[in-house]
């Protein structure tokens, strides 16, 4: 009883310091901001972030409103992504499935890894321009490496001796990738998607910065040049909003596919 | 040779050879979009001897790789101890994770441009954005690594007599060492992407400036040089945190 009533003071204590934490956050904050220390066109107070955001949602700023311009990063990082799922997590299990593809793609792929995301950023914009095709190819460059490696490394978790029954049993390589492989690997393919949608998601937003003219990344650099911080930080807001939406989603699904498929270690 | 790296350097070799002759001596591509391995090497001598956007090759690869140095060391001084204070006292962690959390979804690339808002084009500025992309994946990794610590090895310090601080410095600290260089390694990728799109977005000097001169002067082969050096640079400076890493945490096994 008493240990039980100690815990549950604990937690009550833990609570409040996190109360106090954020409370410490954006106090230190608003001073900063109404001290005049720092100027306005430095550091906006949180209220002004707020006043910036709602104001956007419905008055457009560069173009559109801040739920339009996420909508629209949205769409291009769910093409970009849905590619690099789609063509990653198959190469990955290939990979795992035959030597001799494991051994051709290792070094371009180890080569490819070392490249930073946003290094791509110019080659895709002269290819593919700034529309649709250059951003989905940043985002795709972003998500790809993710989902193949943990489809590779799921592959192999996969007990070679199901693998084995499968082919006795007359299943030809597709088969056994799509009804072996992939449900043994499942739980290992879904966090590298989820990784995958995170980099993903970053990695559209230096797009956006860099050379593509909508978006909310769009809106980031718009806000820094007209000297507006309280657009950028609201702007800010909304991409961790979304990305950290995304990621609970993602979670969710792999918590659902690891009660059902996973094999516990 | 073992016969997997001899099929793998085969493949490299290929595809090479493929892009040779598909691009300088058949010129099925078009090479205002895509370089031959040809148009590279020019690329490549002309930065080295003659410079590009700035200058040569050489100071514009050392200006990027001081500021990724800076901004990385910046981040894992004050990160680490914040990860390790947090994984230590649950008081503590319950103070600073509001905060953390908060910031913690917002992508290291959205602060360039707050960062260029309050300090311009400045090394300064590149040093912030790089300082908040790597701060994050060393604090949760030394944070996760204390807390992994086997419960045991604790319990057994105390059983000998170990003082509270001797646990933290010869268990606690040691035991989380490896999870802590895990998380360092994504810090140094982090640093290395963050700073590339910080110098892409608006730099003076640097392999970013570069990447974004070639592309505005519609410069395939010069880009294709900036990419390789980017990645080079970003290989090397995670060979020396291996190396570093065999030297502080000998036992880990590999």
């Amino acid at each position: 009883m008493a240990a039980i009533l100690s815990a549950v003071r604990g937690r009550r204590e833990l609570a409040l310091l996190s109360l106090l934490g954020a409370a410490l956050f954006f106090g230190f904050w608003q001073m900063l901001a109404i001290s005049g220390l720092v100027s306005k066109f430095v550091l906006p107070s949180p209220g002004e972030v707020l006043i910036a955001a709602l104001t956007m949602m419905v008055e457009p700023f560069a173009g559109n409103t801040i739920q339009g311009h996420v909508a629209a990063s949205l769409g291009r990082w769910a093409m970009g992504f849905g590619l690099a799922a789609a063509v990653g997590v198959p190469l990955g299990l290939a990979m795992g499935y035959w030597r001799l593809l494991d051994a051709m793609v290792s070094p371009v792929f180890e080569a490819y890894r070392y490249i930073a995301p946003l290094a791509w950023v110019p080659f895709a914009a002269l290819w593919f321009g700034t529309g649709i095709g250059g951003p989905v190819m940043v985002i795709f460059t972003g998500a790809f490496a993710p989902c193949v490696l943990n489809a590779y490394r799921g592959a192999h978790l996969v007990e070679r001796h199901l693998v084995e029954a499968a082919r006795t049993l007359g299943a030809g390589s597709v088969r056994v990738m799509a009804e072996v492989l992939l449900p043994g690997a499942l739980p290992s393919v879904v966090s590298g998607l989820r990784v995958g949608a995170g980099l993903g998601w970053q990695s559209l937003i230096g797009a956006e910065l860099i050379v593509v003219s909508s978006g909310i990344g769009y809106v980031l650099v718009q806000g820094q040049s007209n000297l507006a911080p309280e657009i950028v930080i609201a702007a800010m807001a909304a991409v961790g909003l979304t990305g950290l939406l995304i990621d609970i989603a993602l979670r969710l699904a792999e918590a659902r596919i690891r009660r059902r498929w996973g094999q516990t270690p | 040779m073992k016969p997997k790296t001899a099929i793998g350097l085969a493949t490299v070799l290929l595809l090479l050879l493929a892009w040779y002759l598909a691009t300088d001596v058949a010129g099925l591509i078009d090479r205002q979009r895509f370089p031959s391995l040809g148009d590279i090497w020019t690329a490549g001598a002309q930065i080295m001897t003659r410079g590009y956007a700035g200058g040569t090759l050489v100071p514009q690869a050392l200006y990027s790789l001081r500021l990724v140095v800076l901004g990385f060391l910046v981040a894992a001084v004050s990160g680490v101890p914040l990860g390790i204070l947090m994984g230590l006292s649950r008081r503590f962690e319950a103070l600073v994770n509001p905060a953390f959390l908060l910031v913690r979804p917002i992508p290291p690339l959205a602060w360039i441009p707050l960062a260029i808002v309050w300090l311009g084009l400045a090394d300064s500025a590149k040093v912030l954005v790089i300082w908040f992309a790597a701060f994050v994946p060393a604090v949760i990794n030394s944070h996760t690594g204390i807390r992994n610590v086997d419960r045991t090895l604790i319990a057994a310090g105390r059983v000998h007599g170990a003082s509270q601080a001797r646990i933290v410095w010869d268990v606690l600290i040691p035991g989380a060492m490896p999870m802590i260089f895990t998380g360092l390694r994504l810090s140094l990728q982090a640093s290395w992407t963050t700073l590339v799109a910080a110098e892409l977005v608006g730099a003076v000097l640097g392999l970013g400036k570069v990447l974004s001169t070639a592309y505005r002067d519609i410069y395939p082969a010069m880009i294709a040089v900036g990419m390789i050096t980017v990645a080079l640079l970003g290989a090397l400076t995670t060979k020396v945190l291996d190396l570093i890493e065999r030297r502080v945490v000998p036992w880990r096994q590999y």
